[in-house]
């Protein structure tokens, strides 16, 4: 709508000869939806400086005009701007209405509409502040978790990988405040670099139907946008303090914001976690500790025609791996994992000792924008990320505290995007990106480059187009396109290179040979085209049906192409294959939505079809002089993944709802007619809310949640003869475990504290019953049980 | 549409600079494993007979190449043997001996014994650390009557300290190699 005001607005104002010019307009602002009056309105008369606010009553005045007509712009932080026609003639006096919706779903108004319709035609699922308030303490992973379709790769409580619809990884794309995640997102131990308290919205999409963000996201796109900014005089902010029982933490979250009416704002937030140890129903988990400090900067300026807009972000965090999860071969894997409890449990501490992992990522972004009338609106932006991680090992001797995976990445992307609205049924999406990346492995480790020394650019172009065909059915169709060049200097093992025969067939990569290793030079390029298609039809008043297809093509993430050599962290051999081509992936989805006040629900079936799946399973034993050790090699294969998500709610009364949600997903590996790995099980999530508003803002839940057994897995057990006991024995990584059922309590209290400032208290208890479990998806689940209960108390003042 | 083409051509040239910038010709350099074990050898000397080596050599790590395992010969019948151990990193050149460091960490290593079936044979631990706790790297082996069988070797990481054995140490295995000896 805003875009079509500033039309109006640019265009169709023209200067007006002077006569009788001592009229008045007044009149009074109020919401299209209750009536409400409006306060703090801006209107601003189109090419002139003329501009005035609301005030406490609602009403504006307008001197010194003359018989004509005016065209106003009618602006309020948490409505869309609208343009209006008014015929002035002696004194007037003339209404308006705004639609006072955004302020709940809690979009940037900076953005405008670019962000706020991220695909027209696949249903977005979205967390907003409030709710995301309530994680503040845990990870962002974790509260995508909320969402049906969600669930997570866990590493212990710090590292939460989202798995979209079955799909994770590099197969996930994270916009970042506008910014495309760029981390070593590869591995399974690698969670998303976000702080969860520098989010004001969370959007999900499942499939890689905004292309405007990449035409890779086989498995979905996570959008993470920062609290919008007013246009108003205001100075406000929060400050939250929790402490945490299980791990014996605490967590300290700030915001501050200020915002002019001139359009300049600028927004500070830091946040500070520390946790020790934390604990199952039955014993300590020894070196989960978790210590974590983040920082965000926004400022700029956001007129209504331009802005400019800055943002910074550091995020640093350093977290223990269970302890006892750090094994070496098979032998040691078979005491591990037939051990009921974990082999070792120490005292409680604070100590992040070896294992533990480092990250630090910075990002930066400068954003410009400019309306250009009738043709649409443009924007250019360039960011920067510096992600460096660091992994420590249980090492020997002069080692002892040096990392053993220190790899440095930097990204630099520029991209512009345009918008047109040239005709009001159809919307134009179009833009171009480039982008440099260069990954520093720092041989300083002593320990062979897990991920080799490589340069790599991208260039990407894409055009979106949506149309409404009729009052009821919106067209959607979009293409995208990427080229990717990769430089790489990698060594491999000699014996490596002749076993897989590289030897003869890619003679011609060969740099140099370096005692028993050889430094090769891949050169590799790839190409890859990406599509969405779809239609959203609105029936009876309250049903949508959306249909989408969608075409995703990924090339190879270096994991794939180039692991070769023991993997430490998962104590397996990885090998990889520097002549995989790209994943390509076509899925269908169909969402039916109701949304009505008595009952609302959505039934989302999807079947995501993909070739030439890059997937990781076992095919060896090694022998090594460390003992046996799995190997797993990279293979490519099609798959196919069936599911739906199905989200229900329905209020009881005015203070009670009930929430439900059902996910299923089914993945196969087509070829090998065989179960994919980690596909998560089928989960029910049950909820009962109490809210009354009219007791300060009282929220009372309680969430039931029933995770069923994984039936279908690949069975990648192995047998290993045991020198010591003289016996073979199985090593089962691969037997899921048992279904479980979790209680989790949530509660809120506001009050009042004066005029301007509010406290929130909360208390949450997760893990109610305290109940013992393993979770299918935890890496750790092999060793340990997962974290028992957890009461969090938070409060937070908003002032 | 002018500003878009100019805006478009920015972009292509900001990656055309990128690209020629950074394409330096510099390789980088290769990591030679500083704590990789590639060899260990046993020897195992007693008065009046052959010195008899076990060895096992994997000189490519975790690399596809099996490790090589070798014995020098067989050994004699009810004879007390004393057993030293050697660990080598042959990655680097000279190799380098990592059994001084396994000596200077002696409180968080220990060396297994693990005698198979058949094999008439006793080991006994000949060295110490700080804290009066077996380290392994010496030992005695006694044999018995002719017999054949296994013996294998394991060096534990940080295991716990004193322990019953291999059965309650804990700790991560470093090595483990099992040789096939006969007793003549």
């Amino acid at each position: 709508m805003r875009h079509y005001a500033l039309l109006v607005l640019l265009f169709s104002s023209i200067t007006t000869l002077s006569q009788n010019c001592d009229n008045t307009l007044t009149g009074k602002v109020t919401d299209i939806h209750d009536g409400q009056l409006l306060i703090g309105v801006t209107l601003t008369i189109a090419n002139t400086e003329q501009s005035v606010q609301t005030g406490l009553d609602g009403i504006f005045t307008f001197s010194n005009l003359c018989n004509d007509t005016y065209y106003i712009q009618v602006s309020h932080p948490y409505c869309l701007t609208k343009g209006f026609k008014v015929r002035v003639y002696k004194n007037t006096n003339k209404s308006f209405k705004l639609e006072h919706h955004i302020e709940e779903l809690n979009q940037i108004t900076i953005e405008g509409k670019a962000y706020s319709n991220k695909s027209k035609t696949v249903l977005e699922s979205s967390i907003n502040k409030e709710e995301l308030e309530r994680f503040s303490t845990g990870t962002l992973g974790n509260a995508l978790n909320s969402l049906s379709g969600v669930s997570s790769l866990n590493t212990g409580n710090g590292v939460v990988k989202p798995i979209i619809n079955g799909l994770h990884s590099s197969r996930i794309v994270i916009m970042n405040n506008g910014v495309r995640m760029e981390d070593q997102r590869w591995g399974v131990e690698h969670a998303p670099n976000i702080d969860i308290n520098s989010a004001g919205n969370l959007t999900l999409i499942k499939g890689a139907a905004a292309l405007q963000y990449s035409g890779d996201a086989t498995g979905g796109i996570i959008i993470v946008e920062a609290p919008k900014m007013a246009v108003k005089d205001t100075v406000f902010g929060k400050t939250s303090i929790s402490g945490i029982s299980n791990g014996r933490g605490i967590s300290i979250n700030s915001r501050i914001t200020k915002s002019n009416l001139n359009g300049w704002y600028t927004s500070v937030q830091g946040s500070l976690k520390r946790t020790g140890d934390t604990e199952s129903p039955n014993y300590l988990l020894s070196n989960t500790g978790v210590f974590e400090q983040n920082a965000s900067i926004k400022f700029g300026f956001n007129r209504f025609d331009y802005g400019i807009e800055t943002y910074y972000s550091v995020f640093k965090n350093q977290l223990g791996i269970l302890r006892a999860s750090h094994l070496h071969g098979a032998q040691d894997q078979v005491r591990g994992i037939s051990s009921p409890i974990p082999l070792i449990i120490n005292d409680f501490s604070y100590n992040i000792d070896a294992p533990r992992l480092g990250v630090t990522h910075h990002l930066g972004r400068v954003l410009g924008y400019k309306e250009l009338g009738r043709r649409g609106k443009l924007s250019f932006q360039y960011d920067y990320q510096k992600n460096n991680r660091l992994e420590y090992d249980i090492r020997r001797g002069d080692d002892r505290n040096k990392a053993s995976t220190d790899l440095e990445l930097i990204t630099h992307t520029v991209q512009s995007n345009f918008e047109s609205n040239r005709s009001n049924t159809l919307q134009i999406k179009t833009g171009i990106i480039g982008r440099y990346q260069k990954n520093y492995p720092n041989p300083g480790t002593g320990i062979r480059r897990i991920i080799p020394d490589y340069t790599k650019y991208d260039l990407g172009a894409y055009a979106m187009f949506d149309t409404n065909i009729s009052e009821s059915l919106i067209m959607e169709i979009g293409g995208r396109f990427d080229y990717t060049h990769m430089n790489v200097y990698k060594f491999y093992r000699t014996s490596f290179w002749e076993s897989r025969n590289y030897d003869t067939l890619l003679p011609e990569i060969v740099v140099e040979e370096v005692g028993n290793q050889i430094l090769t030079q891949p050169k590799l390029n790839f190409y890859n085209s990406s599509a969405t298609l779809g239609a959203t039809y609105s029936f009876k008043d309250n049903y949508k049906l959306f249909f989408n297809y969608s075409l995703a093509s990924r090339a190879p993430n270096p994991s794939e192409l180039f692991s070769e050599g023991l993997h430490h962290s998962s104590a397996r051999v990885e090998l990889g294959d520097l002549r995989f081509n790209s994943e390509v992936g076509h899925k269908f989805a169909i969402t039916l939505q109701n949304k009505n006040e008595n009952f609302s629900f959505s039934i989302q079936p999807y079947i995501n079809t993909i070739n030439d799946f890059i997937v990781i399973e076992p095919v060896d034993v090694q022998e090594t002089i460390r003992g046996n050790f799995q190997v797993w090699e990279y293979r490519q294969t099609n798959a196919q993944l069936i599911g739906v998500d199905v989200d229900a709610s329905y209020p009881i009364n005015e203070k009670l709802k009930l929430n439900h949600q059902f996910s299923l997903v089914k993945g196969y590996d087509r070829y090998r007619d065989e179960p994919l790995i980690n596909m998560p099980p089928a989960n029910f999530k049950n909820e009962i809310v109490y809210k009354n508003s009219e007791y300060n803002n009282l929220r009372i839940s309680l969430q039931s949640a029933y995770v069923f057994r994984q039936n279908e897995f690949p069975n990648n057990n192995f047998e290993v003869y045991i020198p010591q006991t003289e016996t073979n024995e199985i090593v089962d990584f691969s037997t899921p475990p048992n279904a479980y059922h979790l209680l989790n309590f949530n509660s809120s209290i506001d009050f009042k504290t004066s005029n301007k400032t509010a406290l929130t208290v909360g208390l949450e208890i997760s893990n109610l019953l305290n109940t013992s479990y393993r979770n299918y998806l935890s890496r750790l689940r092999l060793y340990a049980d997962d974290l028992g209960r957890n009461f969090l108390l938070t409060f937070k003042l908003n002032y | 549409m002018k500003t878009m083409k100019f805006l478009s051509t920015a972009i292509f040239a900001s990656a055309l600079i990128f690209s020629c910038s950074s394409d330096d010709d510099s390789t980088p350099e290769p990591v030679l494993e500083e704590e990789v074990i590639t060899t260990m050898t046993i020897t195992l000397t007693a008065d009046g007979q052959a010195d008899v080596i076990l060895q096992t050599q994997d000189l490519d790590g975790d690399g596809p190449d099996l490790p090589v395992v070798t014995v020098s010969g067989d050994l004699s019948e009810n004879t007390m043997y004393s057993g030293s151990i050697v660990l080598l990193n042959e990655t680097e050149d000279p190799a380098e001996n990592i059994t001084e460091e396994i000596e200077e960490e002696a409180l968080e290593h220990q060396f297994f014994y693990t005698i198979g079936n058949g094999l008439n044979a006793e080991t006994d631990y000949n060295d110490a650390d700080s804290d009066g706790n077996p380290i392994g790297l010496d030992f005695v082996l006694s044999t018995n009557s002719v017999s054949s069988g296994s013996i294998t070797f394991t060096l534990r990481h940080e295991p716990t300290k004193p322990n019953m054995g291999i059965e309650d140490a804990g700790g991560e295995t470093d090595i483990e190699a099992t040789f096939d000896i006969a007793i003549q």
